[in-house]
């Protein structure tokens, strides 16, 4: 049997004295495409940041519980956070380049992570690009600001940067709910490229997205995971009530 | 009946607003006009490069020498000295605040920042006298401390508020976006204040250290109170005068070519302030076209 | 079943794959050190100022204090004088100062339609306001005291308050009549309101509070000026009618610390009027700081 990349283990959180996620237990194998879905307000983005440590940013923030990442304690005081995040990429909701030419946005990681070669740094942000489906578009301006490219192209920009310093995980926070159709088909279209290579956990409030790339999907609510099954299985034969009725457009 | 009298408002209401306008750009003229006029004549009888480059400063004696040279070099290095204390200072404390601080310390810190502010220059010259002189004093061996040092160090205290407060400014506007992006990316702290907040907020920081100079160029009652007033070439450790000090010490009895003489300071000092302003606005203009493309 | 990767593992994987393994961290470490260090030497300087004056400030400052006169005959000191002048300093210039300075920045952003104009105007009053007060003094003391020769007097001091001030004023009000949005104007223009009564209806309205904050910063900047008055009101300490008072020499609160301290040695008497001085700054800087509370809440 494989090993799971990711493993929440009884996870709490706290934000003060509010508990925003009960007991989470979830595996996630490699190379899968794993959606997260479930109401606003229901845990799904809490748990995602929790497995890269975002949330370490917000003061209040309390945890309990393991996250096993590749079998190592995420929480463990010996580990480098920025490590962790190093193989655990993420890109979030709202398409974020920084204020710097194409160009610089992807090698801003591989710089920070100690690659100063420009002929190395060349190669990782064309493939990184090529990797995004976004160098067609783009190699011949990657002198010109990030800001320029349209809010598709800059969130898959914002993909790219994550591949750049070649992570083995991609957490994804509803990467497509600012973007139009088109663009929204296109990085779909990616992520189902990209999971040959990458573990890729998105959260998604767009059931037909789920459907469509998941190969396994977590059901949340009110900061409890109710299910977590193939995602044929979890839309078509869902176990539990709360899950029929979310699945079916009867809340949420 | 009722429109005729309103057009009557209109019309008188943007006539006021011209001539307004109007006053204060007579006043601008006459204050540079002014400047200019009462300052040249002295600079003409004394010959500029003898004016600005002769080291000696005797208004009084017999052979009158009328050299700025120590003025003009004690105010650039108590300004850069200043600048050196406070800015390092200034900033870190600025993204301490910004990006590491709990909220209640920032704002209990900010509070006493902005109180210091907005406290009197001749306040910080009475502290500086009766603390810091003294000190110096009997740190150094000196027979006096009131020198150049005091006076740089009074002058970083009084442009620290400007330099924290416009720096936390810039730093606060920068979207978390950016940093969120960089620390998820394994960025640390460091690395992201430095490559992403820093350079966002660049054109703010800059302001604060112009703002800075600006003060400390200007100041002449802490300075007077703290530096000894006299005319000697600048020195760490010896009383010196600065370009605002020449004309609050001896205009209250100047006459004649000496009047003139402090008068031509004036249009130096002008001249310097026009300077520092164009050059660091022309950098932020640079530091702003860079980031749009 | 599952073969536990062991911590040494994963760190052995790890360092392999960086060159200087805890390098980072350390750099990391120093620089928030080094920051916390900045922020501790701005907090302790500017908490030990203050409450050094307060300290030093507290047994001088007594009802004799505030309501006598200095005088070398009887032997008294007091800042009555002081406090009066400081009034008159700050009411007649603000009299003037507000009228023009929100006048020309209405007329720059609402009227006038030359951007060149707009663009000389605000480069000429940014560098007005980097002037040097000393520099103010100056030109203040040729163009009112000798030229219209008011002599060293409170009016000379309050008209060169005036020109120093403007600047200040035109600039804070023209950034909030900035922020207020043209669709409130064309919103008031399509009820065919006409263009100052869109101004003084709508637009002054809503700008209000940044218009207070101006002022507010120029009576601060006034309560604090000393350069310019010294040269062109004097520093004289009695106490005189008002009408006289306007022609005759005054010193204002932090001319007359200046004078104690500086020219007279009395540092007591000093550090009360700079506690004076400090308890007026709180005040302002409190206003200050609920204004701008109140305007983020809306």
């Amino acid at each position: 049997m494989m090993n799971p990349v990711l493993q929440a283990k009884g996870l709490d959180l706290w934000y003060g004295d509010h508990q925003a996620l009960h007991s989470i237990s979830l595996d996630i194998f490699e190379k899968t495409v794993v959606a997260l879905i479930g109401p606003s307000g229901c845990g799904k983005s809490t748990f995602l940041k929790t497995l890269n440590r975002m949330n370490d940013l917000v003061d209040s923030v309390r945890v309990e519980g393991d996250v096993l990442y590749e079998s190592h304690d995420i929480f463990d005081p010996i580990l480098d956070v920025n490590d962790l995040r190093k193989e655990i990429g993420m890109v979030f909701q709202k398409p974020n380049p920084f204020p710097m030419s194409i160009y610089d946005n992807i090698a801003y990681g591989p710089r920070i992570h100690g690659i100063k070669n420009k002929r190395v740094l060349d190669q990782i942000v064309e493939q990184a690009l090529k990797d995004a489906a976004l160098w067609d578009e783009v190699h011949d301006r990657l002198k010109k600001s990030a800001l320029s490219l349209s809010g598709g192209q800059q969130q898959r920009l914002c993909i790219a940067r994550a591949l750049a310093i070649q992570p083995k995980v991609l957490l994804m926070d509803e990467p497509t709910s600012a973007l139009d159709p088109i663009s929204t088909a296109k990085i779909e279209e990616l992520i189902d490229q990209l999971k040959t290579k990458y573990t890729i956990v998105i959260v998604t409030h767009n059931m037909q997205q789920a459907m469509r790339i998941a190969d396994q999907t977590a059901f949340f609510l009110m900061g409890e995971l109710i299910e977590f099954n193939d995602t044929q299985e979890l839309f078509l034969r869902p176990q539990d009530p709360r899950t029929s009725d979310y699945v079916n457009g009867r809340f949420g | 009946m009722k429109t005729i009298k309103n057009k009557t408002i209109e019309q008188i209401a943007s006539w006021i607003f011209f001539a307004i306008g109007m006053i204060t750009i007579l006043c601008v003229l006459v204050i540079t006009l002014y400047l200019i006029s009462s300052g040249l004549p002295a600079i003409q009888k004394i010959g500029l490069k003898e004016f600005l480059f002769s080291s000696t400063w005797n208004s009084t004696g017999s052979d009158p020498k009328f050299g700025i040279l120590p003025f003009i070099l004690t105010s650039l290095y108590g300004t850069l000295g200043a600048l050196l204390l406070a800015v390092p200072v200034g900033i870190g404390c600025a993204i301490y605040l910004s990006k590491f601080a709990p909220p209640a310390l920032k704002r209990c810190l900010l509070m006493g920042i902005q109180v210091l502010a907005g406290i009197p220059s001749v306040v910080f010259g009475l502290v500086g006298m009766v603390v810091l002189v003294p000190w110096i004093r009997s740190m150094f061996h000196l027979s006096d401390g009131a020198c150049l040092l005091s006076a740089m160090i009074v002058l970083a205290i009084m442009i620290l508020p400007s330099v924290v407060n416009v720096s936390l400014n810039a730093l606060d506007a920068v979207p978390s976006e950016y940093e969120e992006a960089s620390i998820a990316l394994g960025a640390t702290k460091l690395e992201t204040v430095r490559k992403v907040s820093f350079p966002a907020a660049r054109s703010g920081i800059l302001a604060s250290i112009i703002l800075g100079t600006g003060r400390a160029i200007g100041e002449a009652m802490a300075v007077i109170m703290v530096s000894g007033n006299v005319a000697n070439m600048p020195n760490m450790f010896q009383s010196v005068r600065f370009l605002t000090t020449a004309i609050s010490s001896e205009m209250s009895y100047a006459s004649g070519l000496q009047k003139e003489a402090l008068f031509s300071i004036a249009l130096v000092l002008f001249v310097f302030i026009l300077l520092t302003n164009t050059i660091l606005s022309k950098l932020m203009k640079e530091v702003q076209s860079n980031d749009s493309h | 079943m599952i073969p536990i990767k062991t911590k040494e593992m994963l760190l052995i994987q790890r360092s392999a794959e960086k060159t200087k393994p805890n390098y980072r961290k350390w750099k990391d470490r120093l620089f928030q050190a080094s920051l916390w260090g900045a922020m501790s030497v701005c907090a302790v300087l500017t908490f030990s100022l203050i409450v050094y004056v307060a300290i030093k400030a507290v047994p001088n400052i007594n009802l004799d204090f505030l309501l006598g006169q200095p005088s070398y005959i009887e032997d008294t000191i007091g800042i009555l004088p002081a406090i009066l002048n400081t009034l008159y300093l700050l009411l007649g210039p603000l009299l003037f100062v507000v009228p023009l300075g929100v006048g020309a920045a209405i007329y720059l952003n609402e009227y006038c339609k030359s951007a060149r104009l707009v663009s000389l105007i605000e480069y000429t009053s940014d560098i007005l306001s980097g002037i040097p007060s000393i520099v103010y003094g100056l030109v203040g003391m040729l163009f009112f005291c000798q030229f219209f020769n008011l002599q060293t007097s409170i009016l000379a001091g309050a008209l060169t308050l005036v020109i120093m001030n403007i600047p200040t004023i035109m600039k804070t009000t023209r950034e909030s009549l900035k922020t207020v949005p043209n669709s409130y104007r064309e919103g008031a223009r399509a009820l065919g309101a006409g263009k100052w009564k869109t101004i003084h209806t709508v637009v002054l309205k809503s700008c209000r509070s940044g218009m207070i904050t101006g002022i507010l910063l120029t009576v601060g900047r006034i309560l604090g000026e000393s350069a310019a008055l010294l040269l062109t009101a004097g520093f004289a300490q009695v106490l005189n009618p008002i009408y006289e008072g306007m022609f005759s020499s005054g010193a204002s609160l932090s001319v007359a610390m200046y004078v104690f301290a500086k020219e007279r040695g009395e540092f007591d008497v000093a550090f009360g009027i700079a506690g004076i001085l400090l308890i007026l700054t709180l005040i302002i800087s409190v206003a200050a700081q609920i204004l701008e509370a109140r305007t983020k809440e809306r």
